[in-house]
């Protein structure tokens, strides 16, 4: 594999730091201020994209800061997953700040500057998870984004946020503090390197039993990807504001969970080393139970944004589950899910904001009628909604197509029935917000027969959002070109 | 000139304390420039001296030309050259940090309190810098003594507690002499480098052995390691807030290193870790320290005191790991002397600037800082990711090579110490940050209104720089570790501890 040597992932990753200051100091100006998150959230999409070419071609891109260890270092590696993850999260948030100005101007929000700076630091965050070159620099960006999440999820400031963030940090820190940590020394004393390799750095080092336990210390230590039992914290972090649950906890930081599990099974272990151990099967068998628990649990939550956090529950199971399977088409479902999901889920968050704004009604049971005040929104709301399920002609149906590829390719009939039956769930707890929304007799209908959407700045980033998860029906080569490139088959 | 640093960094600021007990009669406003004069040049001597020691090597400094063993003889070495560093640098920067909360808290004994601080300090540097056994004795007793001055200077209870730290201190001090006796019977040297060259024939001497835990158990009780640190959390606590900034980051630490000075140097490696077979159950008795200390902080509701039982851990964590009998454990001890002592004196730091503001340290006094002292509190924020271990603090660091020489020797419990005491770091420092974050909101904050804020009322820049100083240090030290390891530190331990 051919490798360059560039300081371009650590500018991506500073992008968004360096303007934290500047950010601060312009918090009498907001226009000025949001007009900097604009320039920082440009800049560094661009720095990633012009990274793209290079990676399309198979070469990586390495950068190391500091080197405190052999084979422990400060180290940025992009290479095909890592752009793709990167290729997301820093496209979405430009669409993100948008909605974030809609959102937060139009709820009169308090404390906008702290809002928008740990915004920032947690995008820097993700970037530096998505291009990291071992385990240490992953775990130091993966921490860093627990804590700069910290505040978001407390925004209100208010008793019920105050719960949250503390359920929020003992699940995600306390994880990773209490599994990762020595899962890492422990690999270190064994390999003597963290480096993520393509066949992992533990092949041939251990016996199975402690092959077993490091694989389920790291997969519940990245607790972010919320696989039961240590899911509990992200319904209680939905009471942060829409934002920070579209772009975090739908895009960004579950999905450096998932992400990161992503490297333990490609780049710590090795998939070679998982099938003579069987140690996959295990993987797939935990996720798959989230996601039918999780689906479940949906069905069951009358607040949309609650329903929308178990949803995504059981979505990143599917990338995990997809990865487990240990199949080349299964694999490549895995990593198409990051992206598609993202596109769907986030529009439907920017939805269940943009009603909160517009008419102040976050349950669903309230929304009977909103197609005829809100057609734009409930739309893109069904869109998202088809994305997500997995059918055409939407980005989601992709991935699903290869998840289920992947089951056939592994021969795992049990996982099949479980993604089809998990889409059927999906489907049960989406479209009836949807019949409700549009079709109700004008006596069931509690809105007022007349369009009224929220202002543009809510209503631009979902319509944008929702056409993006249709285009990436008819172009999905780039995602499907990383993932396949990531796989390297 | 660099060839007197050895020199230099002890009779400078001993003479500046003498100095300094003089102008305080004259005026009191010549106090703190000496002062800074005279910690200023030891700093400078002990960058120096550092800088020698990596370029040439070991640094034997006869004092007055006499030859050891008979003379004292000043041994430098990649060990303590590196302490000397961290010790000048922290008192430099709490003597400037704390001029103002200094001349808020007790302007009628200004004199005074700079001529003991500084005096401590040459104590201190002493402790490091020699290499006579006795001579270490002495320079202890130094820096005791003007500790429980300056610790007696402070809140009503200080006195009390400060007293009660005398006896154990005392008691402490005793039984190192009475090792060094021992040592001196048995040897017949006082020079820590002749006592290694002559013990090998006398390990299985019971002698040695009573010499050796009697000293051991001395350095222990004035480092406070459990269940010896009763002394520690009251006098740490009511001492006043530049006193107790001085004190908390460097005397524990200053211990450590007498403590991993007798291991390697004056009874070797091969009689503490192999002869003796007691490494086992030291490990577990720091195992006991970390967990016992983090329990014990649990329990407080007061800031400051709740950092005087992390200390107690921390000591735990340094003690088991130089314990563990490996190289990497051994380095991560080293290493953890210099971070330890960044980040007590950074949390201190931020203590006192809450005192200097908020005349308080108790739970209920942080509340709503984070609106009132936004640049402290992002330093406490630092200083409290350091303590927890999130890179790339370098707190995080050293308990990396902590854990790793756990793993190593097949300890788990001192791992499962390490990681539980981490884990409770978070509860223990997330709870004040909620505190300080929260708590002014709850009863008058309505959502979806824009209040006025509160407004800011920070501690003045005299001590919020020296505080920033400390905070950056913190995340520079973690990202340059390797260099100190494979510079520095890699040349303290003796090549026989794999």
């Amino acid at each position: 594999m051919e490798t360059i040597t560039s300081i371009k992932p650590l500018l991506a990753v500073l992008a968004s730091l360096l303007v934290v200051p500047i950010l601060v100091t312009s918090t009498r100006l907001p226009n000025v201020r949001e007009a900097w998150t604009f320039v920082a959230a440009a800049a560094k999409f661009l720095i990633v994209l012009s990274m793209l070419p290079t990676v399309l071609k198979g070469t990586e891109i390495v950068y190391t800061v500091a080197e405190f260890l052999p084979g422990a270092a400060i180290k940025f590696r992009v290479d095909a997953l890592g752009m793709l993850f990167a290729l997301v999260s820093s496209s979405l948030w430009i669409v993100t700040s948008a909605y974030s100005i809609g959102y937060m101007r139009g709820l009169k929000e308090h404390s906008q500057t702290r809002y928008f700076c740990y915004f920032a630091i947690c995008l820097s965050a993700t970037i530096g998870v998505a291009f990291s070159a071992n385990l240490l620099t992953l775990y130091l960006f993966y921490e860093m984004l627990s804590l700069a999440t910290y505040p978001l999820v407390c925004h209100h400031q208010d008793p019920e946020a105050r719960k949250s963030g503390r359920k929020y940090l003992l699940y995600v820190v306390g994880t990773s503090i209490a599994f990762v940590l020595p899962a890492m020394l422990i690999s270190y004393n064994l390999a003597g390197t963290l480096e993520f390799a393509k066949q992992g750095f533990l092949a041939g080092t251990g016996s199975k039993n402690l092959m077993m336990l490091l694989l389920v210390l790291l997969v519940f230590g990245f607790a972010k990807v919320a696989i039961m039992p240590f899911h509990a914290w992200l319904p209680a972090a939905m009471v942060a504001p829409t934002p920070v649950s579209a772009l975090l906890h739908a895009v960004a930081v579950v999905k450096v969970g998932a992400f990161s599990i992503l490297r333990v099974i490609t780049g710590v272990f090795g998939t070679d080393l998982l099938l003579n151990l069987h140690l996959g099967t295990l993987v797939c068998y935990i996720a798959a139970f989230t996601v039918i628990v999780a689906s479940l649990i949906a069905l069951t939550q009358d607040e949309l944004k609650r329903r929308l956090a178990f949803s995504t529950i059981g979505q990143l199971s599917y990338i995990v589950l997809g990865i487990a399977l240990l199949s080349p088409k299964g694999m490549i479902g895995g990593m198409t899910h990051i992206a598609m999901h993202a596109f769907g889920k986030i529009t439907l968050f920017f939805c269940a904001g943009a009603i909160a704004v517009a008419t102040g009604k976050k349950y669903v049971s309230q929304m009977v009628g909103i197609g005829k005040r809100m057609p734009v929104t409930m739309i893109a709301f069904f869109i998202g909604s088809l994305s997500v399920i997995g059918l055409p002609p939407t980005g989601g149906f992709f991935s699903k197509w290869y998840l289920v590829l992947g089951t056939l390719q592994a021969d795992q009939m049990p996982m099949l029935i479980v993604l089809l039956g998990s889409s059927l769930l999906n489907a049960a707890y989406f479209l009836p917000i949807v019949y409700k929304a549009f079709f109700c007799t004008p006596e069931e209908s509690m809105f007022e027969n007349r369009i009224e959407e929220a202002p543009p700045w809510c209503v631009v980033p979902l319509v944008v959002t929702a056409v993006c998860s249709i285009v990436l029906f008819f172009y999905p080569t780039v995602f499907l070109n990383l993932a396949t490139l990531a796989i390297g088959k | 000139m660099s060839q007197q640093y050895p020199a230099l960094l002890v009779v400078v600021p001993l003479l500046a304390a003498l100095v300094i007990c003089g102008a305080g009669w004259v005026n009191k406003r010549l106090c703190f420039p000496i002062a800074v004069a005279g910690l200023g040049v030891a700093a400078y001597s002990c960058i120096g001296l550092l800088l020698r020691v990596l370029d040439e090597g070991v640094i034997v400094y006869k004092l007055g030309g006499w030859d050891p063993p008979m003379g004292i003889a000043y041994y430098v070495d990649h060990l303590n050259g590196l302490v000397l560093v961290v010790v000048s640098v922290v008192a430099l920067l709490n003597l400037i940090a704390s001029k103002k909360s200094v001349a808020q808290e007790f302007p009628d004994k200004i004199g005074p309190f700079y001529a003991l601080y500084v005096l401590m300090v040459t104590g201190l540097l002493g402790i490091v810098v020699t290499g006579d056994a006795f001579n270490l004795y002495v320079l202890l007793e130094i820096a005791s003594l003007t500790g429980y001055g300056l610790l007696a200077m402070g809140e009503d209870r200080a006195p009390l507690a400060a007293l009660n730290y005398l006896y154990m201190g005392t008691i402490g001090a005793c039984f190192y002499l009475l090792g060094v006796g021992y040592l001196y019977i048995i040897t017949g040297s006082l020079n820590m480098v002749d006592i290694a060259r002559i013990l090998p024939s006398l390990y299985q001497s019971k002698a040695v052995l009573g010499a050796f835990m009697i000293c051991m158990v001395g350095v222990w009780l004035k480092m406070a390691f459990f269940p010896l640190h009763a002394w520690l959390p009251n006098a740490y606590t009511y001492a006043s807030s530049a006193a107790s900034s001085l004190i908390a980051p460097l005397v524990t630490k200053v211990m450590i290193y007498v403590m991993i000075r007798l291991i390697l140097t004056v009874f070797t490696p091969e009689f503490a870790f192999n002869i003796l077979a007691v490494s086992e159950p030291i490990v577990w008795l720091a195992v006991i320290a970390i967990v016992m200390g983090a329990i014990l902080a649990l329990g407080e509701r007061n800031l400051k005191k709740m950092l005087t039982y992390i200390i107690i851990a921390e000591v735990g964590y340094m003690v088991g790991g130089a314990w563990l009998g490996n190289r990497v454990g051994m380095t991560g001890a080293i290493l953890h002397i210099v971070n330890d002592a960044l980040m007590t004196l950074c949390l201190f730091l931020v203590v006192g600037n809450i005192v200097h503001k908020v005349k308080g340290y108790a739970f209920e006094d942080l509340k709503g800082l984070f609106r009132k002292m936004p640049f402290t509190m992002c330093a406490f924020v630092v200083g409290a990711l350091s303590i927890i271990g999130v890179p790339p603090t370098c707190g995080f660091f050293s308990k990396w090579y902590l854990i790793s020489g756990a793993i190593q020797a097949g300890h788990y419990a001192f791992m499962v110490a390490l990681l539980f005491s981490s884990l409770v770091n978070v509860v223990l420092f997330f709870r004040i940050i909620e505190i300080a974050f929260f708590e002014p909101f709850t009863d008058h904050h309505a959502h979806g209104h824009d209040h006025q804020p509160e407004p800011i009322d920070e501690a003045p820049l005299t001590m919020l720089v020296p505080l920033w100083i400390v905070a950056a240090a913190l995340v520079i030290v973690g990202i340059y570790t390797g260099d100190i390891v494979n510079n520095i530190i890699q040349f303290a331990i003796p090549e026989g501890i794999i």
